[in-house]
């Protein structure tokens, strides 16, 4: 079976510090992946390093069938269809929530004002805030502006979800709001990889869960499998610790 | 004191030229010096190990000398090298060269304001590095560098004033030298600190509205006051540049 994205033992170092080592995974379409693991494992490398943010040292990456891991030139054009979400949400901060979602579709796909607009408003509907739109990003909560940064990546309807610790920067109040957005993508059927400490989206929106330690791809396990004790030691100690 | 001759200053033909061309300088060097500021930001932005012994060495020769020097060095020299300029256009060149050097510290205080996550963030939507510049970077720099762009802009009218010194003929040199013709220097000189002074509010004017235009919450705001267009339902409440 062909697999839509497959990891294939990737190294990485950051001068003497190897944060990736010999990382191989798979994901097939539709799928939720969780990863999880102490910070400092390497888990935002190992996603910075699927939309080619973050050149490995060796190994490869297939995506949709294609080798990409040396695309330099054309990693833009890669990049349209891997949707990414930050820790610190990054929204454009010169332009107001609608600008922010319309940029990528006018600026790179060319669409028009009025279309840009329509698709930018479905969005910022779909993720629960078409009231703020016009509003900038330092008018917005937390959780108002990782939303509208998970609309600004649809956007581009990417065919992968990238998430890189989207709710660590947010009061506790505001995390489910994002969390909520992000089950009912996956339950949609978008393929998505989630960098998160929240188990319990892990447990209620992943299909697979990935534990990572010291660069190190541990497990990786079907998610009912992984909480229901059958872990690797390292896995359990882990999650032991973050369960209390 | 004369009134009258303060005004008859102010509205001859060499006080108007004399204005006009102190303006021309200004604007002129002006547009130079960013343009040499720009490539030497983007220069330093790159990291190149040449760029940067370049951009320092420029920076290091046109902010180490006095600009008088730099102007009147550029007027003696060059000819001896048989390189023969206008003094208009040697006093742009000195002006311009000297303007770059700070313009160059400027443009690239505001690019490195803009932080790392924003740049990111336009790669990741899938925008080549032009790209990202265009639309995320240089908006986001471009305000923070505009205060301190006024100010080189006030600083540049004033310093065009030393260029009298190579007898280009603008509005310091044209006054003094109808003060001394007339021995009026009060009422001559009066008339130039207007000139100058009605120019630099002319230039901090520009310099509001220019930041108004590029405050997006400012824009926006204005567009929704626009009451026409709500009730004409051609409301476009967003503008993408």
């Amino acid at each position: 079976m062909q697999h839509f994205l497959e990891i294939v033992g990737i190294n990485k170092s950051f001068g003497s510090v190897q944060v990736l080592k010999t990382c191989s995974m798979t994901v097939a379409a539709k799928e939720t992946v969780v990863v999880i693991g102490p910070s400092g494992s390497g888990k935002s490398t190992l996603l910075r390093s699927i939309n080619l943010l973050e050149p490995v040292d060796s190994g490869d990456i297939f995506f949709a069938g294609e080798n990409i891991t040396r695309e330099r030139k054309n990693a833009h054009l890669l990049r349209q269809q891997i949707g990414m979400v930050f820790q610190n949400f990054e929204l454009f901060a010169h332009l107001s929530a609608i600008e922010n979602v319309m940029l990528a579709p006018m600026k790179i796909l060319g669409i028009n004002l009025t279309d840009a607009h329509d698709i930018a408003s479905d969005l910022l509907r779909k993720v629960q805030i078409p009231e703020k739109a016009d509003a900038f990003p330092d008018e917005l909560s937390g959780g108002q502006q990782q939303r509208v940064a998970i609309a600004r990546a649809l956007a581009m309807r990417p065919k992968l979800m990238l998430y890189d610790e989207p709710t660590s920067a947010l009061d506790p109040e505001m995390i489910r709001e994002v969390l909520d957005v992000m089950a009912e993508l996956s339950a949609e059927g978008m393929t998505s990889i989630v960098v998160t400490h929240e188990m319990g989206f892990a447990r209620r929106a992943a299909d697979r869960i990935v534990f990572m330690e010291q660069g190190e791809i541990i497990e990786s396990a079907p998610s009912d499998q992984f909480f229901s004790g059958t872990v690797n030691d390292r896995a359990q100690r882990f999650l032991d610790q973050i369960l209390h | 004191m004369s009134i009258e001759l303060v005004w008859h200053y102010l509205v001859s033909p060499s006080f108007i030229h004399g204005a006009g061309m102190t303006l021309l300088l200004t604007a002129t060097s002006l547009f130079f010096g960013v343009v040499i500021g720009l490539v030497l930001a983007l220069i330093q932005e790159s990291q190149t190990r040449t760029g940067q012994v370049v951009s320092f060495f420029y920076l290091w020769l046109f902010r180490g000398t006095p600009v008088l020097f730099q102007v009147i060095f550029i007027y003696n020299v060059l000819p001896s090298f048989g390189i023969k300029l206008s003094a208009f256009v040697c006093a742009v060149l000195a002006l311009s060269l000297n303007e770059g050097a700070y313009m160059a510290e400027i443009l690239r205080s505001g690019l490195q304001a803009v932080k790392k996550g924003q740049r990111t963030a336009g790669l990741a939507l899938g925008m080549t590095g032009s790209q990202m510049m265009r639309y995320v970077v240089v908006p986001q720099a471009a305000r923070i560098v505009l205060p301190p762009i006024g100010n080189q802009m006030i600083g540049m009218l004033k310093l065009s004033a030393l260029v009298s010194v190579i007898a280009v003929e603008e509005l310091l040199l044209v006054a003094n030298q109808t003060a001394s013709a007339d021995f009026r220097y009060f009422e001559a000189l009066t008339a130039a600190g207007i000139y100058y002074l009605a120019m630099t509010t002319a230039f901090m004017g520009l310099q509001i509205l220019i930041e108004t235009a590029l405050d997006p919450k400012k824009r926006l705001r204005m567009r929704r006051v626009s009451l026409t267009e709500g009730m004409l339902g051609t409301s476009k409440s967003f503008a993408i540049r």
